[in-house]
């Protein structure tokens, strides 16, 4: 060993004049001898105890098996290879690609040929690679070379992202063909009455512009939706804090979106003094909506029940009950997307915008509620919504 | 599996796996890409098919030359056997994969109309599944599953069915559009590669169940 410390020359001459003196004190030199013997070797034990701590060996730390504990809990998929094997694999990783690949050559885990050619060069770098482990996902592998041939992958998954700006893209697509599809019928009727300005008969004519009024206000429904719907989506983060008396608002909302004929098929039940904290004119809207669509995707003339209760969780819990047809298990889950309709030609004939229900969605979702939809074929649908109470200050 | 006393052999396997894997990643990419360019109509990205099928081919022979090596040299016996003679004939039948990903690819600039010819958008759908089946094949391979395995030879009935309602289809097709009979004939033999690469696949799955259990799959019709 190189960092040896000198023999401590002071002590033993300590240890010798110790001897000396017992020699001469009690004239038995054997023991004298004894005692310098063990006082000096037990010196030299002591002293040959290496005392470098510092010295440890730095590449020590690069073992394949500490970094395997280093990334074991890591929500990362990570995984060390070495030289072209993977050596470990945290616990991310192992759920990703299986718990085989350990031990494997890394084209094992990884086969894209993208993939291979960023592992196989030496150098660090990065490269997205499409069908992972399923066919839409979409992963960034990031490679860090480290020294003695270990070099540390690490997997994103981007696949969230990819999805968001595709429903961007979806959504602009979506929301320009309903713009379009009325006012293609708009612009051919008017071309056709400017045609034929004199060979037209009357009522024709009438049936046009009654055509073109009715895809006119479609068009304005649509555009006055897509506003609230980003309105909406713009506060979405910040809870509404007015206070909203719920029973006299959905009221007077219920017979706003019924109008003067439908009226008299809304039957309200509604517990009074229901107070909520809410944006008075969204809310407003929520129920326009509800009722609307009650109305018109219900029975032709079946009556359409609005009940509005507190319940034990501090909830106002309104409920919108239809007698129509019910809507299909399997079209549920999507009701609440833009756009989503189970009928189409129904829903355009009665002037729905497909955003409804996306509106009510988002609306609720600022009022930290719930939606709940519930639909038996043949009997009827069911929304309830569920709002937190205004904490008064008597409980 | 267990290691074994001659280190070099482990190594031997292991690299045999990686070559399998990475002629098997090719495969799957060119799949995708073929039936993309035939869909688009994009020639560039057929002839990058094209030209990475040369890349599985030089893998294969690889793969041929290591597992003749290690049976020459390492005599290996039981499961390990059992093992390198999957390989060799994996190898064989993923190279086939790659050619009728190729053969696709060569078909792109035959059609004509694209726009207009609907048969087209039959084919994605199959495609799709064909290639997830040769996903499934090769992580069943890497992860020696014998149930996945088993699960991939499932999935070739929905292969054969869309096979044979494209054939309807593009027939049906042909006769009221005599015009398109060409291009619609190539769209036949497009979706039959497709249907012989569900089947191969089905192939591997089972060497691969071979390789993992030394018995073939039940109730397989062949």
């Amino acid at each position: 060993m190189s960092g040896e410390r000198p023999p401590p020359f002071s002590s033993i001459a300590l240890a010798v004049a110790g001897a000396l003196v017992i020699g001469i004190a009690s004239g038995q030199w054997w023991l004298a001898i004894g005692v310098l013997t063990v006082w000096i070797g037990s010196l030299l034990l002591t002293s040959s105890q290496p005392p470098n701590l510092t010295r440890t060996e730095p590449s020590d730390v690069l073992s394949s098996a500490s970094m395997g504990e280093l990334i074991e809990y890591s929500g990362t998929p990570i995984l060390v290879t070495e030289n072209s094997r993977i050596s470990a694999a945290n616990r991310a990783a192992r759920k990703l690609l299986g718990s085989h690949v350990i031990d494997q050559d890394m084209r094992v885990a990884l086969r894209h040929p993208k993939a291979i050619q960023l592992l196989e060069s030496r150098k660090s770098g990065f490269t997205r690679i499409k069908g992972l482990s399923r066919r839409r996902d979409v992963w960034r592998l990031n490679k860090q070379v480290l020294s003695n041939g270990i070099s540390v992958v690490e997997l994103l998954n981007q696949t969230a992202e990819v999805d968001i700006s595709r429903a961007h893209t979806d959504f602009v697509a979506n929301a320009s063909h309903e713009l379009r599809t009325p006012l293609a019928s708009i612009i051919g009727y008017v071309e056709t009455m400017l045609d034929e300005r004199d060979a037209l008969p009357d009522e024709m004519r009438a049936k046009f512009l009654g055509t073109i009024l009715a895809e006119g206000k479609r068009l304005q429904n649509l555009v006055s939706d897509l506003m609230s719907l980003s309105r909406i989506e713009a506060e979405k983060h910040e809870q509404p804090q007015e206070m909203v008396v719920f029973d006299t608002l959905v009221s007077r909302a219920a017979r706003d979106a019924a109008g003067v004929d439908r009226s008299e098929r809304l039957k309200m039940d509604l517990a009074e003094g229901i107070s909520i904290s809410g944006d008075e004119r969204q809310l407003e809207q929520l129920v326009r909506n509800l009722v609307d669509n009650a109305l018109k995707y219900g029975a032709a003339d079946g009556e359409v029940v609005i009940s509005l209760q507190s319940n034990d969780n501090e909830e106002a819990e309104l409920v919108v009950r239809d007698s129509g047809d019910g809507i299909p298990p399997e079209h549920i889950p999507h009701l609440t997307r833009r756009f989503y309709r189970t009928d189409p030609g129904r829903s355009r004939a009665s002037g729905g915008t497909g955003l409804g229900l996306a509106i009510v969605k988002h609306i609720v979702e600022r009022h930290r509620g719930r939606l709940d939809i519930s639909s038996q074929l043949g009997q009827g649908t069911n929304i309830s919504v569920r709002i937190p109470l205004l904490e008064t200050a008597d409980n | 599996m267990n290691e074994h006393t001659v280190k070099a052999f482990d190594e031997d396997i292991t690299r045999l796996r990686g070559l399998i894997a990475e002629m098997g990643g090719l495969a799957e990419l060119s799949i995708h890409e073929a039936l993309d360019a035939m869909v688009k109509g994009d020639e560039e990205l057929a002839k990058k098919v094209v030209k990475r099928d040369k890349k599985i081919d030089a893998l294969e022979s690889e793969v041929d030359k290591l597992a003749v090596r290690v049976i020459a040299l390492r005599a290996p016996m039981a499961d390990d056997l059992r093992e390198v003679i999957a390989a060799l004939k994996i190898a064989g039948v993923v190279e086939r994969i790659g050619d009728y990903s190729k053969n696709i690819a060569k078909r792109v600039g035959e059609i004509e109309g694209r726009s207009r010819f609907e048969p087209l958008t039959l084919l994605p759908a199959m495609g799709e599944i064909a290639s997830e089946m040769v996903h499934d094949v090769l992580t069943a391979y890497a992860a020696r599953d014998p149930a996945l395995a088993r699960e991939v030879i499932a999935a070739d009935e929905k292969v054969d069915a869309f096979y044979n309602s494209i054939f309807r289809n593009v027939v049906s097709y042909m006769v009221e559009n005599p015009a398109t009979i060409s291009s619609a004939a190539q769209l036949l033999f497009v979706a039959r590669n497709i249907e012989r690469i569900g089947d191969h696949a089905t192939n591997v799955a089972e060497m691969v169940h071979f390789a993992a259990t030394g018995t073939y799959p039940p109730d397989e019709d062949g």
